[in-house]
Order: C-alpha cells, then sequence, then structure tokens
C-alpha cells in the first residue's frame, strides 16, 4: 500500500471512479432542494436564519452524507426534506413535483430508534405496509422479507425492549424500506451507538444499499462515516447554514474498512475536516494559566 | 457475598429483603396495635370495674377514667365502705386484634339486628355494584373524552375549562340534587360516584395522553399514517400501559367517594353498615368492614396490576409487590411442609 501522501488532492479521481460519478450525474434526479430557507423567530421577536438558500439535489441510487459544524441546521434540514417541518420560503421537489407534509415516499430513520415500543419487530416493520392499506397476511409476508434482509427475522416475535441499539436500528431501517420510499432520510442514525456497533452497521447499511433501490441521505458528524458510506457529501456551513461545498468521494467502490488509510480517503477527511473545523482564530478565547499542582508534577 | 447496603439511594433491596419488608409493612403496625391492646401499661386509660365494692353508681363491666375511680375509692373508703377492684382497660372505640379478627369471621355470620337490615355480604356487595356501575359510567365518557382533550387541543381548549370549574365544586353538594333528579334509591348514589369521578377522569387521562411521545408520531407520520389513523394506531396504544394505571388509581379514587354517596337518598351498603355497627357500639365489626374495604381496595389494586402485566407483554417487568408477597408465603408454606 502506499504511503498516505499528503499533498494529494481530493478533487483527483481515477478514471473508474470518474466514469462512476458521470453515471450518477445522468440518472434521474429524485429528490431536488431549490432555493430553501428556513428562519425561526425567538421568544424576544429576533429572526435566526437557520438554513438560507439551500440548493442540491441527488440522483436515483446515490448515497449522500450530509455533514456540518454543530448548529448549522442538519436536522432542521432533514425535518424539512422529511416534511415533519415546513419551509419559511424555498421548494422541496420529489421526483420533479412539490411535496409538502410527511409521506411513505420519505421514509426516515431517526437516531432515537422511535421503533412502537408496543409492536413486536415483525409488527413494527408491518405498520407502514399496513397503514398503506396492504392487508394483514401481504404485509406480513412482505415485512418478513425485510426482516431477512437486515438479519432480524429470527427476533419477529422480540419486543423492541428486548433488543440491542444496533438491533433496533436495522428494524428501524427495515421499517422505513418496507414502505418502498423513493429517498431514505438518515437522521445521525447510528450516533448513540459504540463505535464497534457502528462500523458493523455502517457495512450493513453499505449492503442494503446495494441491495435495494433506493437513495440515502444521510447526516453525520463522523467525519470517517461519511467519507466512508458517501457517494458525494455535503458540505455545511453555520450561522446561517448554507451550502459550503459538494464533495464527490474520489474512494472507489465497492468500500471496506481497509480504505480508511489510503490517500483518497485521507485527502477526502481532510478536506471536510477544513471545511467544518476552521482554524481557531488566535483571539478565540483560551482557558486562563491557573496552576493547581505541585511543580516538577508535569504530565507533559 | 456482602450483604448490600440498607441505605443506598435508589437501590431495590434483593428480593428476599424485598419480601420482608413487604410483609414488616403489614406486621409492624399490627405489632403496635397489640402493644397497645395486650401490654397494660401501654396507653389503657380506663378502669374496668370487676367488683362495685361500696361505690353507689359502679357497675360491673362499667368503664370509667382512671381518676375517677381512684376519687371514688378514696371517697368509700374514707367513709368506711369497702374499695371497687378493677383491671386497667382501653376505650370501647379500640377493641384488640383477636376481637376484630374475631369478627371478622362473625360479621358474616351474625343475623341483623332489625328485620330490614342487611347482613354484611350483602352490604358490601351493594356497594361493590355503586363503585362499579359509578365507575364504569364514569369511564365510557371520561376516557374518550380524556383521549381526545389530550390528542387535540383544540378538544382540551373547548372542555378542560368548565372542568377545571366543576372539578371544584365537591361531589356531595349535588347530593340533594341527584335525589330529586334520581329518586332516592341506587341511582342518585351511582351519580354522586359520576361526578366524583369523571371530571378528575378527563383531565387525568388527558394529561397523560398530552405527555405522548412525539418523535413516534413522527415516526408515523413518515411511514404513511394520516391523522385519523395517528390517533388510533400510535397516540392510544403509546398510553395505553399508563392509562390502565390511571384508571387503576381513579379506581381507588371512586371508592373514597362511596362514603358520600351511600348517605345520599336512603342510607345503603357498606358505609351505613358501619354507620349502624357504631350506633350499637360494636367496635369489633367496624373495625372488620374497615379491614374488609382496605382488602377488596389491595386485592383489585393488585389484581389489576397483575392482570395489567399479562396483557402488556411489550413491558420491561419490574418486581410486583404482590407476586413477591405470593412467593413469600409460598416458600413459607414450602418450608413447613
Amino acid at each position: 500500500m502506499n504511503p498516505p501522501d499528503a499533498n494529494s488532492d481530493y478533487r483527483r479521481q481515477a478514471p473508474a471512479v470518474a466514469e462512476r460519478f458521470q453515471k450518477l450525474k445522468q440518472r434521474p434526479v429524485v429528490l431536488e432542494v431549490r432555493d430553501l430557507t428556513r428562519t425561526f423567530v425567538t421568544a424576544t421577536g429576533e429572526e435566526v436564519v437557520a438554513l438560507r438558500s439551500l440548493n442540491f439535489s441527488t440522483y436515483r441510487r446515490e448515497f449522500m452524507c450530509l455533514i456540518g459544524p454543530s448548529g448549522c441546521g442538519k436536522s432542521t434540514l432533514i425535518r424539512l426534506l422529511a416534511g415533519l417541518d415546513e419551509p419559511t420560503s424555498g421548494q422541496v421537489l420529489l421526483d420533479g413535483a412539490s411535496v409538502q407534509g410527511p409521506c411513505a415516499a420519505r421514509g426516515m430513520v431517526f437516531q432515537g430508534y422511535t421503533l412502537f415500543p408496543w409492536r413486536t419487530v415483525l409488527k413494527n416493520v408491518m405498520f407502514g405496509l399496513l397503514m398503506q392499506g396492504r392487508n394483514h397476511d401481504t404485509a406480513k409476508s412482505e415485512a418478513l422479507q425485510w426482516l431477512d434482509l437486515v438479519g432480524l427475522a429470527k427476533f419477529k416475535d422480540a419486543y423492541p425492549h428486548q433488543l440491542s441499539g444496533g438491533m433496533k436500528q436495522r428494524v428501524a431501517i427495515a421499517r422505513a424500506l418496507a414502505t418502498n420510499p423513493r429517498i431514505l432520510l438518515m437522521d445521525e442514525p447510528f450516533g448513540a451507538l459504540d463505535a464497534q456497533t457502528r462500523a458493523q452497521m455502517q457495512e450493513y447499511l453499505l449492503q442494503i444499499w446495494r441491495n435495494v433501490d433506493v437513495t440515502i441521505l444521510f447526516i453525520t458528524h463522523d467525519l470517517d462515516e461519511a467519507t466512508y458510506l458517501a457517494d458525494r457529501i455535503l458540505v455545511l456551513k453555520a450561522h446561517p447554514g448554507e451550502v459550503q461545498e459538494i464533495i464527490e468521494v474520489p474512494v472507489p467502490r465497492p468500500r471496506s474498512q481497509a480504505q480508511f488509510a489510503t490517500p483518497e480517503f485521507l485527502a477526502t477527511r481532510r478536506r471536510i475536516d477544513e471545511l467544518i473545523h476552521p482554524p481557531v482564530k488566535s483571539t478565540g478565547e483560551k482557558l486562563p494559566i491557573v496552576r493547581l499542582t505541585v511543580v516538577g508534577d508535569d504530565v507533559e | 457475598m456482602p450483604s448490600p447496603r440498607w441505605f443506598a439511594i435508589g437501590r431495590e433491596p434483593p428480593p428476599r429483603r424485598r419480601n420482608v419488608l413487604a410483609l414488616l409493612s403489614f406486621l409492624l403496625p399490627l405489632l403496635l396495635w397489640s402493644a397497645v391492646s395486650y401490654v397494660p401499661w401501654i396507653w389503657h386509660p380506663l378502669m374496668r370495674v370487676n367488683d362495685a365494692g361500696t361505690v353507689e353508681w359502679f357497675k360491673p363491666g362499667l368503664l370509667v377514667e382512671r381518676a375517677v375511680f381512684a376519687e371514688e375509692n378514696a371517697k368509700a373508703v374514707t367513709a368506711g365502705g369497702r374499695a371497687a377492684t378493677g383491671e386497667r382497660a382501653n376505650p370501647v372505640f379500640l377493641p384488640p386484634p383477636h376481637a376484630v379478627g374475631r369478627a371478622l369471621w362473625t360479621a358474616f355470620t351474625t343475623k341483623p339486628v332489625l328485620r330490614d337490615e342487611l347482613w354484611l355480604h350483602q352490604s358490601l356487595l351493594l356497594s361493590i355494584r355503586t363503585i362499579f356501575l359509578g365507575f364504569m359510567l364514569s369511564s365510557l365518557f371520561g376516557v374518550p373524552l380524556g383521549i381526545l382533550c389530550g390528542a387535540y387541543p383544540p378538544v382540551a381548549r373547548l372542555f378542560e375549562p368548565v372542568i377545571d370549574f366543576v372539578r371544584y365544586m365537591p361531589a356531595p353538594a349535588f347530593g340533594a340534587l341527584a335525589v330529586a333528579v334520581l329518586d332516592i334509591y341506587a341511582a342518585p348514589k351511582i351519580a354522586i360516584i359520576v361526578i366524583g369521578t369523571f371530571f378528575q377522569q378527563v383531565l387525568v387521562i388527558a394529561n397523560t395522553v398530552r405527555r405522548h411521545d412525539p418523535a413516534l408520531i413522527e415516526a408515523a407520520q413518515t411511514l404513511g399514517a394520516g391523522p385519523r389513523k395517528l390517533l388510533l394506531h400510535v397516540i392510544i396504544p403509546s398510553c395505553l400501559v399508563d392509562l390502565y394505571n390511571d384508571q387503576r388509581i381513579l379506581l381507588g379514587w371512586a371508592w373514597t367517594y362511596l362514603i358520600v354517596a351511600e348517605v345520599v337518598g336512603v342510607s345503603t351498603g357498606i358505609t351505613f353498615f358501619i354507620g349502624q355497627q357504631a350506633k350499637y357500639r360494636n367496635f369489633d365489626n367496624v373495625y372488620a368492614a374497615i379491614i374488609i374495604i382496605g382488602i377488596i381496595g389491595l386485592v383489585t389494586d393488585q389484581g389489576l396490576a397483575f392482570v395489567g402485566r399479562r396483557i402488556f407483554p411489550w413491558q420491561p417487568r419490574a418486581p410486583s409487590r404482590l407476586n413477591a408477597f405470593l412467593s413469600l408465603l409460598g416458600r413459607k408454606g414450602g418450608k413447613t411442609a
């Protein structure tokens, strides 16, 4: 393996990767965001612009990650896309048609699992299907297929409180996919999991995405996660939330954890890091120097 | 293993210790009661006369205050007469445990004093019927209205102000009205239970429903659930366990209105039985009846809790006090066998 090249450019794409992106952009646009703005009015009457004039689109079967510093309006954006919040101005278009309010065509996976605790795993997955008017038997057989896909068929009769965090989130993914959404919105879905489970879930998710015709928009604050999963990474800027850059990840697919040390990966990761953690200004706050230890007892 | 500390904040004691504590919670009051009843120098403010001596107005079995007893004896002795003898006793309103224990049995087997009076079990059945009908009637309207208030703020804005207003009117105040409208028999009693329960019920249920998890609603919406389906398939099931427990507490509430309800119109039921027995100064029967109400309450409540754990299998199991108690009794039995 080549040693990571400190000067390698994240914009340099291998021919196969460049070809992939070219093909990707020829696919139909699934979700388009036009001039999306959301302002909040605080209790004191001040207007706070959470998101300003956002424009971007995702192509069919694209895996897009959304990353940004805290307070950049990531969650506001995904709630607007899901229809759980109303934009102040601008539009969200799904397959070219403007959408309002939540619907099953935009599935969502939340950080807090949000499984229905009174329903078994199977019945959780059946929920969306039943809401679409599917009859009980069809819903059940379809739900079982989705549980097979996430590898939890054995646990179909368990209740959510009996599952681990990773298993809960796999049920949530199966539940969201069961209604055949055009796009799957994921709001920091693995944020509450431990590092090991999280890595495993990333593998699972890529595998599921390969096998299902679905576009994914994935919010994260983890640079490695974004680089590892995404075709393109949408980097937001805070105060107000605006699109800072859309990065095409030059890491070839299929992805594996071994790619974490490749030059493309590191270059991309470094670029995101620069964008969301700009160099700290020296005029910023510093801690006062107060010494409470004995001289000669230094740790560094 | 070192035995865990008794006083650690928020830490449940081990099962064995839990059972012992549950048993003690009943035994300690009983022990206190026994001490006051059977140890002559604890309390016993009166003297029961055994032999009247020459004190004119003393009779065997009469209860007099100790000071009076001593005073009368002193007078009798100075007048050259014979002092009365007696033993220390408690007032008639504090019968000893064994008398109440006997009454618990005999209360069901003693004939009523008057011909048209009811047996204890008949009085009890009447009371239970009143509570049951009142509570069911109240729930029939109170639960759905509470759910609607909790789920839809406009409904709450329409109903809750007036309910808050009526809630502060004491249910007994409606007694005369209830009799005027509903005659003097069972109906006005049931009405008092309904009035006493309904308004609290709407508010309690509404509050529980209002505490539903909004994240579950949003999840359901992104799965394509429309507004009407949300209520039926998400809000109500997500609150079901809490609603069930609210109903348990409200049922206890209904029992407290029983006392008021049963003196409305023709006095009947367990309250009336207690009143009558107090009039005849059969305080052992009074305590027996009160204890029976307590037992009925405890058994219904724990029974409902037991049923609740069976019908809501998605709940993580918490240790149940009744289960612990039963298992303790079972183990005690096993050991002696």
